[in-house]
């Protein structure tokens, strides 16, 4: 996983909410057994106009001109401005697989599913929760302005606009130690190996019957 | 010392080691792994040089992309029967047991895990499946995860978590005789919302709950996603210790009272508290069908398609206008003047033999009316299947103009060739009638089984209790 400590960059905002994880990547691409790949058909429901099959060449695709993702002033964007409940639905990492091939780092939403969200933290991608209010402010400012980038600062927790205003956020110490080092869960997990073995031993003893 | 809930004592029960932030690192007991979400995590872990920590907690199958049609002439997507053979080399190549496609145990991971007692009570399940909230029924506490903590649960038995608040949803009384435990679950995620659980572990309580079948009480817990609730849960009481008993993974009999004298200990004491309680009538519960593109935009049989009009939430009201145009429904229609296209029963939802009993009590002796183009029977795993054709239902099925099916996940997430095309509408048990759920374009609706059934022989949506009384 790379790190991810500071980044600036162009917003791109969805204006819908409860997005679900077959819209961010339909279940025809999750028959790849792979986990790069999925940028070209992050949202492929929304933003073509056929239907998109794994395979595909999609550089000749019709293209949907109205959809946010292909408007020409949020090419290169690499932070998603959402609605609540972003990412529920199917448990599928292929989400935010998808979402990080496609070159976003961050996703600001007033709230997010919980599978997607833990699934994001595992992938170097920053899912910030802020209020529904300042959500909606960022939208207008975003709308409004061509070219608008936000500066996200993981390690001071915060969000800082064009003209200078700043936004804290809140973020889990230990998924933050994690993102701003890149680190591996398993590789920390299994430095509690001892525990592990501790608590299987005494487990087989009050209930054998799960390791039969 | 203050009363614990049902969550809690699951909870505490499989800590392993838990950090000053709450970071806790917890045991899993049963690791359920199939097709589409596993192939990178093996990657992972030969990358890593890593082995699975103990490869008798896993339990695999395909089911996600498998054809539901014959056999045995293989599968012929050559993606989809790349990763299903991905699937096949892993568990050979890892030492795992795997139900495979030619097993007639075989089918989709959430019914097989109960029918072959391979999830018990007291128990932590996992699966890269959000559906996995399925399992709670047993007094289990499961939940869905992504591909990187299949890995991480495959090489170290364990995952980091943070716990979850608790919420108690209690529905009292007795349900009206037609009223499913498919109802009962769209009721409740009609009042508090696809969001309402986010952040919760749900526990189902209450007499109507506490009279369902454990296979309603699955159906209950397997929409606990639905309403954002990553795990949904029922105590246990004689009705699950039954259904677990004499099942291939249950314990032995030299284990069997020790099992169950630990099993009754897993409901939530008279004195725990819950950070958030709902409380619902279940006389007031109705058939329900979904209008919309999320599973709480849901109403009675009876009730008409909702106007955006009334919604004073300006999010809200554009996401009920968007999906009526994506429906292609008027406000205020009659949801039994909607006419449908296909229908579809299976699912992880409602696959299991009580579903399909229910459905053929509808269509025995009747027909699949003329505007219906396709109605599917899907059973949840081979042995579901061979079970309903030992009681004759496969006939009944066949002979009324629905397809009999194999096992797999089918129409509900469309991954494999059964789907809705562009603009047809369908009548579906499963559990998702988001935007393209079921296929590009296409229009579902969420119901019961037997309601489903009904939708097939009258071409439209109609209150099954009507027809039941007709026939």
């Amino acid at each position: 996983m790379d790190a991810f400590t500071t980044l600036k960059g162009i917003v791109l905002p969805l204006d819908r909410a409860n997005v679900d994880t077959d819209a961010i990547i339909p279940k025809q691409f999750l028959k790849s057994i792979k986990r790069s790949g999925f940028g070209v058909n992050l949202f492929d429901d929304w933003r073509y106009l056929d239907t998109g099959e794994p395979g595909m060449d999609n550089s000749g695709r019709p293209i949907n001109e109205d959809f946010v993702l292909n408007k020409p002033r949020y090419q290169g964007a690499q932070i998603l401005l959402a609605r609540k409940n972003f990412g529920c639905g199917s448990s599928r990492e292929h989400a935010p697989w998808a979402l990080l091939d496609y070159g976003f780092r961050v996703v600001i939403a007033p709230s997010y599913a919980d599978i997607f969200f833990n699934n994001c933290f595992k992938n170097g991608i920053v899912p910030i929760v802020m209020d529904e209010s300042v959500i909606d402010d960022l939208f207008k400012e975003v709308e409004a302005n061509e070219g608008y980038e936000l500066n996200v600062d993981l390690e001071a927790q915060t969000v800082t606009t064009p003209s200078g205003k700043v936004i804290k956020f809140d973020v889990d110490e230990f998924r933050k130690h994690c993102l701003l080092n890149g680190l591996d869960d398993i590789g920390l997990t299994l430095q509690h190996t001892d525990d592990i073995h501790a608590y299987e031993e005494k487990r087989k003893q009050t209930s054998p019957w799960l390791f039969s | 010392m203050v009363g614990k809930t049902l969550y809690d004592k699951l909870w505490d029960n499989h800590l392993v080691r838990i950090d000053d932030d709450g970071t806790a690192l917890l045991y899993i007991d049963r690791h359920l792994v199939h097709e589409v979400t596993s192939p990178q995590a093996f990657e992972g872990l030969r990358e890593a040089g890593r082995k699975p920590w103990r490869v008798d907690s896993i339990v695999a199958t395909p089911d996600h992309n498998v054809p539901t049609t014959d056999r045995s002439v293989g599968i012929t997507d050559p993606v989809a029967r790349l990763q299903v053979e991905t699937l096949d080399k892993n568990c050979a190549d890892f030492g795992l047991t795997e139900f495979g496609i030619d097993d007639i145990r075989q089918g989709i991971v959430h019914v097989i895990g109960p029918e072959q007692g391979a999830t018990l009570p007291g128990m932590t399940v996992v699966c890269g499946d959000s559906h996995t909230s399925t399992h709670g029924a047993f007094g289990a506490l499961a939940f869905g995860i992504g591909t990187s903590e299949v890995e991480h649960v495959i090489a170290t038995q364990c995952l980091l978590q943070k716990k979850s608040k608790n919420m108690l949803v209690s529905v009292d009384g007795d349900v009206s005789d037609g009223v499913t435990a498919k109802d009962i679950v769209l009721r409740i995620i009609g009042e508090i919302g696809t969001a309402g659980g986010t952040g919760y572990a749900i526990e189902f309580g209450g007499t109507a709950i506490q009279a369902l079948s454990v296979e309603g009480r699955m159906t209950v817990c397997n929409m606990a996603i639905e309403a954002g609730a990553r795990a949904g849960m029922v105590a246990v009481d004689d009705t699950t210790i039954e259904y677990v008993k004499g099942r291939p993974y249950a314990p032995s009999e030299a284990q069997w009272d020790a099992a169950v004298a630990q099993w009754q200990d897993l409901h939530s004491d008279d004195d725990a508290t819950f950070d958030t309680v709902i409380r619902i009538d279940a006389a007031t519960i109705q058939p329900q069908v979904t209008w919309g593109t999320s599973p709480e935009m849901v109403v009675a049989v009876d009730a008409t398609i909702p106007d955006p009009a009334n919604e004073k939430d300006e999010v809200k009201r554009e996401g009920m206008q968007r999906a009526l145009v994506y429906m292609g429904l008027t406000a205020n229609t009659p949801i039994e003047d909607v006419q449908v296209d296909k229908v579809f029963i299976g699912s992880c939802t409602n696959s299991r033999i009580e579903d399909l009993r229910a459905a053929a009590d509808v269509a025995k002796g009747r027909k699949v009316a003329d505007n219906i183009k396709l109605a599917l029977i899907v059973p949840g795993s081979g042995l579901v299947k061979q079970q309903a054709e030992a009681e004759g239902l496969d006939k009944i099925f066949t002979e009324a103009g629905f397809e009999w099916r194999e096992p797999g996940c089918s129409m509900c997430l469309a991954m494999n060739a059964d789907r809705l095309e562009e603009g047809e509408r369908c009548a579906s048990t499963s559990n998702r009638n988001f935007e393209g759920r079921q296929g590009r374009g296409g229009r579902t609706h969420l119901v019961g089984p037997a309601m489903a059934a009904a939708a097939a022989i009258a071409g439209h949506f109609v209150d099954v209790r009507t027809m039941k009384q007709a026939g």
